[in-house]
Order: C-alpha cells, then structure tokens, then sequence
C-alpha cells in the first residue's frame, strides 16, 4: 500500500511523465469544457428567467461567479503548489505554479471586471472600497506580484522558491475573500451556493451556473496543462526525450 | 426562451451594453487563454528545431 502510494507519488516528479499524462487529460478536458462553456453560456442568456429584482443584467452570473470561484480555486492550487515544490524539490510543482498564475490571474481581472460592469445598473456605481471587492482586488496584485517574481529572476529554481513563498504567504487572503460578506456589511450579495445549504434560486437559473463552473474548471485544466507543456519543454530541452520530441515535431 | 425577439436579445430589457460588454470580456479571456499558450508553443518549437539543426551542422 505504502509502497505503491510512494511510486504514484514519484511518477509526478518526472516531467516526462507529467508531460505524456498531460496529453490524455488535455483532450478530456477540452472535450469537458467545449460541450459545458457554450451549453451553459446559451442557457445563461437566453433561456434562464430573468431576475424578479435585477431583471437580465444578472445574467452576467454566469461569467462572475465562475470566473471568481476559479481565481481564488487557483491561487489556492498555487499555494499548495508551492508548498509541494519546496518541501519535496518537485520540477512539476514549480511548473504548474508558474503555468497557473497567468491563467489565475486572467480570471481574477474576468471576476473584476463583470462585477464593476454588474455594479453599475445594480448599486448605481462601478466601484466601491467594500471588503469583497478590494480583498478580491489583492488577489490580483498577489497574481501580478507572482507573475513579476517569476519573470524578475533568471534562475528557475530560485524564482519558483520565491514565488512558492508568497503564494504560501498571500493564501490568507482567500479565506478573507471567503467571508468577507459576512464579517463586514457590504453591498456585495452572499454567496450563490453553499456546500450544505440548498441554493435560493430556482433550477433553472442555478444549474446553468453550476455547468459553468464545470466547463470553467476543464478549460482551466486545459490551459493549465497547455502552457505547463511549454514550460517543461523549455526547462528540459536539453533531455534525450525533448530533443526527440522537437524532431518529430518539426519532422511532421 | 425568455426573450420573443432578437432585438429582446440585444437589448436584454435596458441592461444589454452591460450583459454584452461582460460577456465580450468573457470571450476575450477565454480566447487569450487559447491563444498565447499555443504562440508561444509553435515559438519554441521553431527555436528549439533550429537549434538542433544547428548543433548537427557544427558536428
């Protein structure tokens, strides 16, 4: 049992592995995420009823909250990321800490800037200095903080120290995000769902929204996996199995 | 269905320029997610091949 555990454990600390492994998920994923993202943005728009008090300007839900939910998901993989990278010397942990924070932080600017775009016929404002918005705001500047970090220094294994580090140390804020619209009054309505609570809306306005969640989760892993392949393949280009690939690539 | 016509559709009761602004941002994202990961892999795989090319021609 422990045995077989430690080889499944090691398999993930070869980038060979990862990156063949990542092939066969890629095409699940994208299968996942091309049948759930156009199904549940059709439904969202056209076909969910529309709000009794917002009336159709809450059908910006089905981008806000899936984008939100997936930059604080994110993050919290490149906490754990991080952690893995430091304390086991995993190649494929720096990897996917570096691959995830753009994406992150494309969704964390996506959650942004439906909310100011949702804010403006709902509070009559674009932006307000409220506990949700400006924790979700840091989040952003911890992504951008990352990215520069990444990017600032030459050396891939100090680079993914110190950016393991501060995803480690800025994950505090997810739980901040989390309950900031409970432990502060704030415009910002409560959570749509909740894990042991059913949800206020009707059926058909939520299970768009949760296969939204679902398609954004795939197209995640997608992207993931698309932009970790071309960082194993740039750090390990010197390896037998790169150079192979490279000519059979340029072969075909 | 809850809209009876296209012009309902575009015009989403008053609210259209802010459901279609933040559903343009939605495919704008999704499509930079595609997108530059996929530059950036042909990028290095052209890099990367003529390097190798190179290194057999200085053998």
């Amino acid at each position: 049992m422990w045995s077989s555990f430690k080889r499944w454990f090691h398999q993930w600390g070869s980038p060979k592995w990862f990156y063949e492994r990542s092939l066969v998920w890629s095409r699940w994923l994208g299968v996942i995420a091309l049948v759930c993202i156009p199904a549940g943005i059709l439904w969202g728009l056209l076909f969910a009823p529309e709000d009794y008090q917002q009336g159709n300007s809450f059908r910006i839900i089905y981008l806000h909250v899936p984008a939100a939910v997936l930059a604080q998901s994110c993050y919290v993989l490149m906490a754990a990321a991080g952690f893995v990278g430091l304390v086991w010397k995993m190649k494929v942990a720096d990897v996917v800490l570096k691959s995830a924070a753009p994406i992150g932080a494309s969704f964390c600017f996506l959650a942004l800037f439906t909310g100011a775009v949702w804010g403006k016929p709902t509070w009559g404002t674009w932006w307000v200095w409220d506990a949700r918005l400006t924790s979700m705001l840091i989040l952003l500047f911890l992504y951008f903080g990352v990215i520069a970090l990444e990017s600032a220094i030459q050396d891939a294994i100090t680079a993914g120290k110190a950016a393991a580090v501060l995803c480690i140390v800025g994950v505090v804020n997810i739980p901040i995000i989390k309950y900031s619209v409970e432990w502060w009054n704030t415009l910002h309505q409560p959570a749509t769902f909740k894990l042991t609570e059913k949800p206020a809306m009707p059926m058909e306005m939520w299970l768009p929204l949760l296969i939204m969640i679902i398609g954004i989760y795939a197209f995640f892993g997608y992207a993931l996996f698309l932009r970790s392949r071309n960082e194993i393949i740039e750090r390990e280009r010197r390896t037998l199995w790169v150079r192979e690939l490279v000519e059979r690539e340029s072969a075909a | 269905m809850s809209f009876s016509s296209l012009n309902d559709v575009i015009h989403m009761g008053g609210h259209g320029l802010y459901v279609w602004l933040s559903y343009g941002a939605g495919v704008a994202i999704l499509s930079y997610n595609l997108v530059a990961p996929k530059m950036k892999q042909n990028a290095l795989m052209k890099r990367l091949s003529q390097q190798l090319k190179r290194e057999k021609l200085a053998k």
